[in-house]
């Protein structure tokens, strides 16, 4: 039973780092239409400026956050500046594999010498971990930080996407992109917002992912961006309560997978369930499939 | 007078067929001299056979994706089902015989066809991305079977990787089987099968409702083009020693992906030629950058990928054929024209 407990506790915490990583995938998609596939990438990239902000630059874990979000976020709009606004007319497979070429670009980059390096680094995290066992319930200081920070940003998010000016053209944006300019949006803004929040998010993410599992390398990004992105894709693509759920039944299945059946299985048990969830719900369990039109 | 049109027609036929043969014929002939000269070393053989059964796999995701328009992400897996179908058998049973080579390779297509059938009837309802992401993690389902495909069957060698396939596929197997399915590909889609095809990729409820019979053409799509990549996985297990899962993931069906969308949607000849000029760009990055900047490779990959797409997001070859590949058409000359129809769709 405490086993049990225990486990569904680690899956807590990586569901919520997911769900930092999904949200960025949703709120793209919800507003372009776009598999940002170098969103793994910066989710990596903000745990390397952590690591780097606690150990070397002097930061605290805050500071550390806050300095990786604010540098993923300018590294988001840049991103979209190049790769991805001049294909915003274009076919849409073409912006796709301009993601997949950032993506590459990415990753081989932060693998020269002169960048990262190729290998895996041990973080020490900033933060020591302390086991606690409160009635019963098996839990660390770290897991409770996670949670926290997690939560904390998402009623950051809801707050900004439902109650702001800006969350409003957002959410028109996605809704519309031609009637958005025509209500006086600036479309190409809203976007770069976008792409900003989402990589500040995602950063956040890798951040927090560097006190839970202390070891980081420029390839770090694929797996967890793959199953964020299969997360929101499960909750209902473009919906921002949905990345949220999905990421938690993600990190619920993958851990339970890991600590029930074996380890190997847990991304092909992910990804089935995927499939069967896109099989009996196409749109996700959140998603409103609307009917289909000429 | 239509009678005199039918006697040009089949005239210019066989005009094309001679000229096509003839041409290939020479090109098989030419590539043969030079490595008997000496030219082609075995590191250089080595990439043109890569290059050679790549085009036989993106051929099979241009029908796929570039014809139909289904969108597959995991289209690696099916070149990895090939590979290792193919590869068991000749590893268990054939002492490097011809005639087990071959069956061999029918299995490896047939086993990845079969697969895309059973997963096609359920999946191929879904819609471009969800499709793209269910195919992806099919992918990676496939990938973590191969990893721990030892538990099973020892000889499958599992995340260790599987060696001892006899190297019986040569340059002229692999040429003669390029050529053969670039045919077969090319009057496929003259033929009333790319028709529907095309008609699903530019509007499946509209070619559903002309009395096309969407979900079959669909599946036949899928399957004749996921055989493809177990026929190329096949030539890939006997001509390379190892086979390793991590070569069959989805890195390597972006690989396609890119091939069949930089060659342009819906091109033939695009996905030939880019198909073969990637995998030599690949190997030449290494040797133009050489040893000091070999980590540069992956960089510059990207970026390459990156200004290409940008430059010309509709691919290289959009809309264009060498027309020669094709039968030849009445006066009209439909083959060549299909430019304006041929714009990607997402």
């Amino acid at each position: 039973m405490e086993r049990l407990l225990e486990q569904i506790i680690n899956g807590l915490q990586l569901g919520f780092v997911y769900a930092l990583i999904a949200l960025g995938y949703t709120m793209v998609y919800g507003i372009i239409k776009l598999i940002n596939f170098a969103h793994g990438d910066v989710f990596m990239i903000g745990a390397f400026i952590g690591y780097f902000a606690y150990t070397f630059w002097g930061f605290s874990l805050w500071g550390a956050v806050l300095i990786a979000m604010i540098l993923c976020a300018v590294l988001g709009v840049l991103i979209e500046r190049i790769a991805y606004r001049p294909l915003r007319y274009a076919p849409r497979i073409a912006a796709l594999i301009s993601a997949l070429g950032v993506s590459l670009f990415l990753e081989y980059f932060c693998s020269l010498k002169f960048v990262f390096g190729p290998n895996f680094r041990v973080v020490q995290p900033p933060v020591k971990q302390i086991h606690w066992n409160l009635g019963g319930i098996p839990i660390t200081n770290i897991q409770i930080i996670i949670v926290a920070v997690v939560i904390l940003l998402l009623l950051v998010l809801q707050y900004l996407v439902y109650r702001t000016k800006i969350g409003t053209a957002m959410r028109a944006v996605s809704f519309d992109h031609d009637a958005a300019r025509l209500m006086g949006i600036n479309v190409d803004f809203i976007i770069a917002f976008t792409f900003a929040l989402g990589s500040a998010l995602a950063a956040a993410g890798g951040v927090l992912y560097t006190l839970a599992y202390p070891q980081i390398h420029p390839f770090m990004g694929i797996m967890p961006g793959l199953k964020a992105f299969t997360a929101a894709v499960l909750g209902g693509i473009g919906i921002i309560p949905g990345a949220v759920l999905g990421s938690l039944i993600m990190g619920q299945v993958e851990t339970l997978t890991a600590a029930y059946l074996t380890s190997q299985m847990r991304d092909a048990i992910a990804f089935l369930i995927l499939i069967i969830v896109l099989l009996v719900r196409p749109s996700g369990i959140l998603g409103r499939g609307g009917p289909e039109k000429v | 007078m239509e009678r005199y049109f039918c006697t040009l027609l089949r005239r210019r036929e066989r005009v094309r067929l001679a000229l096509l043969g003839g041409l290939l014929a020479s090109l098989y002939g030419a590539l043969k001299l030079l490595s008997l000269a000496g030219l082609i070393n075995e590191y250089w053989q080595r990439v043109l056979d890569q290059a050679l059964i790549t085009t036989i796999g993106a051929l099979g995701l241009s029908i796929i994706y570039g014809f139909a328009g289904q969108f597959s992400l995991g289209h690696a897996a099916f070149y990895g089902i090939g590979a290792y179908t193919a590869g068991i058998i000749g590893k268990v049973w054939s002492q490097g015989s011809i005639t087990f080579f071959l069956l061999a390779l029918l299995a490896g297509t047939l086993a990845a066809s079969f697969i895309a059938f059973l997963l096609g009837i359920p999946i191929l309802r879904l819609r471009s991305d969800y499709l793209g992401i269910a195919t992806l993690g099919f992918g990676v389902i496939v990938r973590v079977a191969l990893e721990n495909s030892n538990r099973f069957y020892p000889p499958l060698g599992g995340a260790t990787g599987m060696t001892g396939i006899p190297q019986v596929a040569n340059f002229d197997w692999i040429f003669w089987f390029t050529v053969g399915t670039l045919i077969l590909v090319c009057n496929l889609i003259a033929s009333s099968y790319g028709r529907a095809w095309l008609s699903i990729r530019e509007d499946e409820m509209a070619a559903d409702t002309l009395g096309i019979n969407t979900t079959r053409y669909k599946i036949t799509a899928f399957v004749l083009g996921c055989g493809l990549a177990g026929l190329a996985g096949g030539l890939y297990a006997y001509r390379y020693p190892y086979l390793h899962p991590s070569s069959f993931d989805f890195l390597k069906s972006f690989d396609f992906l890119l091939i069949v969308v930089l060659g342009g949607l819906g091109s033939i000849s695009g996905t030939v030629v880019t198909a073969i000029c990637w995998v030599f760009l690949l190997e030449g990055l290494r040797i133009i950058l050489g040893q000091a900047f070999v980590d540069w490779r992956g960089v510059i990959y990207a970026v390459i990928l990156i200004v290409t797409v940008l430059l010309r997001p509709q691919g290289l070859f959009s809309g264009k054929e060498w027309r020669l590949l094709f039968p030849s058409r009445d006066q009209d000359g439909t083959w060549g024209k299909e430019g304006k129809h041929a714009s990607l769709r997402g």
